[in-house]
């Protein structure tokens, strides 16, 4: 709408867009003042800025330099979406591929020791470029299916620039070849936490759910218990959970024997579990609430019994609604399973209280960056799955 | 036959209903009338026990209706209610299909049933079968109201303020088709509204409800003429009450042998839409046509009388 006016009240004259305005400008500080990439001699140095001229090849720097430049134009003035998506997308692509290219320029030939991270300006750059798809996609509104197809594309993107070797040069790239089974091990550990704590949330909370909403006098307990849980700090949560934890496995048989312990992956399992309960209760009543008064009315009146309603009707209508619970719990667990480390439950922040304790800046990432991608692909993925389970006409009905 | 015996429901310390008898004869439509908050849709709720009552029995056919689980009897009685109650997540003959399929009957069954309903209220079965609610019409959502409640055959139609929603054209058009459906089924109805004009054009019998308390039970021309209480002569409105009395009457039943001049009404006009066109048209009589033939006529003056108070 804002396009059409633009071109109605001044056709001849180019005019600006608002968020382009930043983007330009975060564009222009990224890629001139601020360094694309960081040299060290060693990994805990303090590393030497370099600019993009000095990261790249000249003819190939100067390739980068005026993609960035075009593609910040594409953003500055009011473009069609498509336009500013594909502009976006390449300059990112480009951005991706360059970063790699200068850690191969700048590591000096079969030397071991010395590090080339991404700078300051690459990062700045790597978000002015994803802000700008976000808002061209979010412009386009594309259906949840390719919202999710859009999704794999990127992953086999990323996976390709990983197994053609583009980014090996990269430090963190550095730090996961000397330890690529440990990675691998705490990412299963990780996924099993955040996931494990999911299904156990689940499995448990919609229960609870539908029985805060057959009773009022559960109700008002059981949501402020949780609430209370939900804001206990998470470190905290973690460690007082050591006692309780080990006092069980010391008293009760078989309870060591199935890995409960007071470290561990046990307890960090319980603490993600009660962080995880009380979205998915909430989201379960609010559901149930929602679905309308007259089409219970009527599921009764027409003689369903009472577990016909709740599978029949009930369940359905407030399953987005309960679905959207867990988008929230899987997200906020899987960034949550990093604290499981400081309690030796493993997962990425192995890496990054590793890399806290060594400062080295890439070690954290290393735990970090991957558990930002996992986090942003469940969301994008539960957020497709709760708009495809949401039916037009039943949101109408509830309001 | 619905018999309601002394029937009183207690919420706390609010009587909702008190010690209400009355009888619904089989076949017949009764209407229970009453502002909101009088008891009448708690009312209808014991008859298929959406409400227990206190103290009190429904009986059904002579058969007290808790003699079954709540959810069998349910089953067998229908049930439409305002704004149409349908499941938004359901299509139209999933919807229509719920009571047959709660009573187990087999898919090709309930296939031909659903057809059948849909061609009874002049839906495409073809173009309807595989909607949603959310896309037809709030008229078209209660017709498919009304055919789920009438899915499973049922005896006894419990209706609650079932066109309160509709627009007063489309309402018209829904009593229309209620009285032919209960004309050729025989179905025994119970219907709540808070509108005294629906009542008189759709009751057999009129029950008047205020403050839980049935203040009177009767026939309409009853109850046009012979108000019990001060409130029930309230709701009818007194200056409405020579219309009412004249809406009862079909002016086929009033026609005379004579000739008038001027188009012909039909004889299933009702008299008080009669007297309107004659006032209308400023003639004081015209010439009654039944299928297209002229019957006789009726008289401006032969309607002021109909219009009286009956002695």
């Amino acid at each position: 709408m804002a396009q059409g006016i633009s071109t109605a009240a001044a056709p001849a004259r180019l005019a600006l867009d608002k968020l382009g305005v930043l983007l330009a400008a975060i564009v222009a500080t990224g890629a001139l003042a601020l360094p694309f990439a960081t040299f060290r001699a060693n990994r805990i140095v303090l590393g030497e800025p370099r600019g993009i001229l000095d990261s790249l090849e000249p003819a190939l720097a100067w390739t980068l330099l005026g993609l960035l430049a075009a593609a910040g134009l594409v953003a500055l003035v009011r473009t069609p979406v498509r336009l500013r998506l594909a502009a976006g997308l390449l300059a990112l692509v480009a951005l991706l591929l360059a970063i790699g290219r200068a850690g191969t320029f700048l590591t000096p030939e079969g030397n071991g020791f010395a590090r080339v991270s991404p700078g300051s300006g690459f990062w700045l750059l790597l978000f002015a470029f994803a802000l700008m798809v976000t808002d061209a996609l979010s412009r386009l509104a594309l259906s949840p299916a390719r919202r999710l197809a859009g999704l794999a594309a990127t992953a086999a993107v990323l996976a390709a620039i990983l197994v053609c070797g583009l980014w090996d040069d990269l430090s963190m790239l550095r730090e996961y070849a000397t330890r690529a089974d440990a990675f691998w091990r705490e990412a299963r550990t990780h996924v099993v936490l955040a996931f494990g704590s999911l299904a156990l949330a689940t499995l448990t909370g919609v229960p609870i759910g539908i029985a805060c909403t057959r009773s009022a006098r559960l109700r008002g307990p059981v949501l402020n218990v949780l609430n209370i849980v939900q804001t206990i700090p998470s470190i905290a949560l973690f460690g007082l959970l050591i006692a309780p934890m080990a006092w069980i496995a010391a008293t009760i048989p078989g309870a060591s024997a199935i890995g409960i312990a007071g470290i561990g992956a046990a307890p960090a399992l319980v603490a993600l579990y009660a962080y995880s309960l009380l979205p998915v209760v909430s989201n379960t009543v609010v559901g149930l609430d929602g679905v309308p008064r007259q089409t219970v009315d009527a599921a009764r009146g027409m003689g369903m019994t009472g577990r016909q309603r709740l599978l029949r009707v009930e369940l359905p209508l407030a399953f987005p609604v309960i679905l959207t619970g867990i988008r929230i719990v899987l997200v906020q667990n899987i960034g949550l399973a990093t604290i499981a480390a400081l309690i030796g439950g493993g997962g990425f922040g192995v890496f990054v209280f590793q890399g806290i304790g060594q400062t080295a800046m890439d070690l954290v990432l290393l735990g970090a960056v991957p558990t930002v991608v996992l986090a942003v692909a469940a969301a994008i993925v539960l957020d497709a799955l709760v708009e495809m389970s949401e039916r037009p006409g039943v949101r109408e009905a509830r309001g | 036959m619905i018999e309601i015996d002394a029937v009183t429901k207690v919420y706390g310390e609010a009587t909702v209903v008190d010690a209400v008898s009355m009888t619904v004869p089989s076949g017949t439509i009764a209407v229970i009338v009453g502002t909101s908050g009088s008891g009448k849709t708690t009312l209808m709720r014991t008859i298929n026990r959406l409400v227990e009552p206190t103290s009190g029995a429904v009986r059904i056919d002579g058969e007290d209706n808790r003699a079954l689980p709540a959810y069998e009897l349910r089953r067998r009685i229908g049930y439409a209610i305002q704004g149409h109650g349908l499941f938004p997540h359901r299509t139209v003959a999933q919807n229509i299909g719920t009571v047959p399929s709660l009573l187990g009957w087999d898919e090709k069954r309930i296939a031909r049933r659903v057809d059948d309903l849909l061609e009874l209220f002049q839906l495409d079965p073809a173009a309807f079968r595989e909607r949603m609610p959310h896309e037809l019409s709030g008229g078209q959502q209660q017709r498919i109201g009304v055919a789920r409640a009438l899915a499973a055959e049922p005896n006894i139609l419990l209706m609650d303020e079932p066109f309160g929603a509709l627009d007063p054209i489309i309402r018209a058009k829904a009593q229309d088709d209620l009285l032919a459906i209960q004309a050729r089924f025989g179905t025994t109805i119970v219907l709540v509204t808070h509108d005294m004009e629906e009542a008189i054009r759709l009751g057999h019998r009129i029950a008047v409800m205020d403050a839980g308390a049935l203040l009177q039970y009767a026939e309409p021309a009853d109850i046009i003429a012979r108000p019990a209480t001060a409130f029930v002569k309230e709701l009818i409105g007194a200056p409405e009450r020579p219309f009412r009395l004249l809406s009862l009457v079909r002016v086929g039943d009033l026609a005379e042998p004579g000739d008038a001049p001027g188009a012909p009404l039909d004889a299933g006009l009702s008299a008080r839409d009669a007297l309107a066109e004659l006032l209308w048209s400023g003639r004081v009589a015209a010439p009654v046509a039944r299928d297209g033939t002229i019957v006789g006529r009726v008289r401006r003056d032969a309607l002021e009388q109909r219009a009286a108070r009956p002695s």
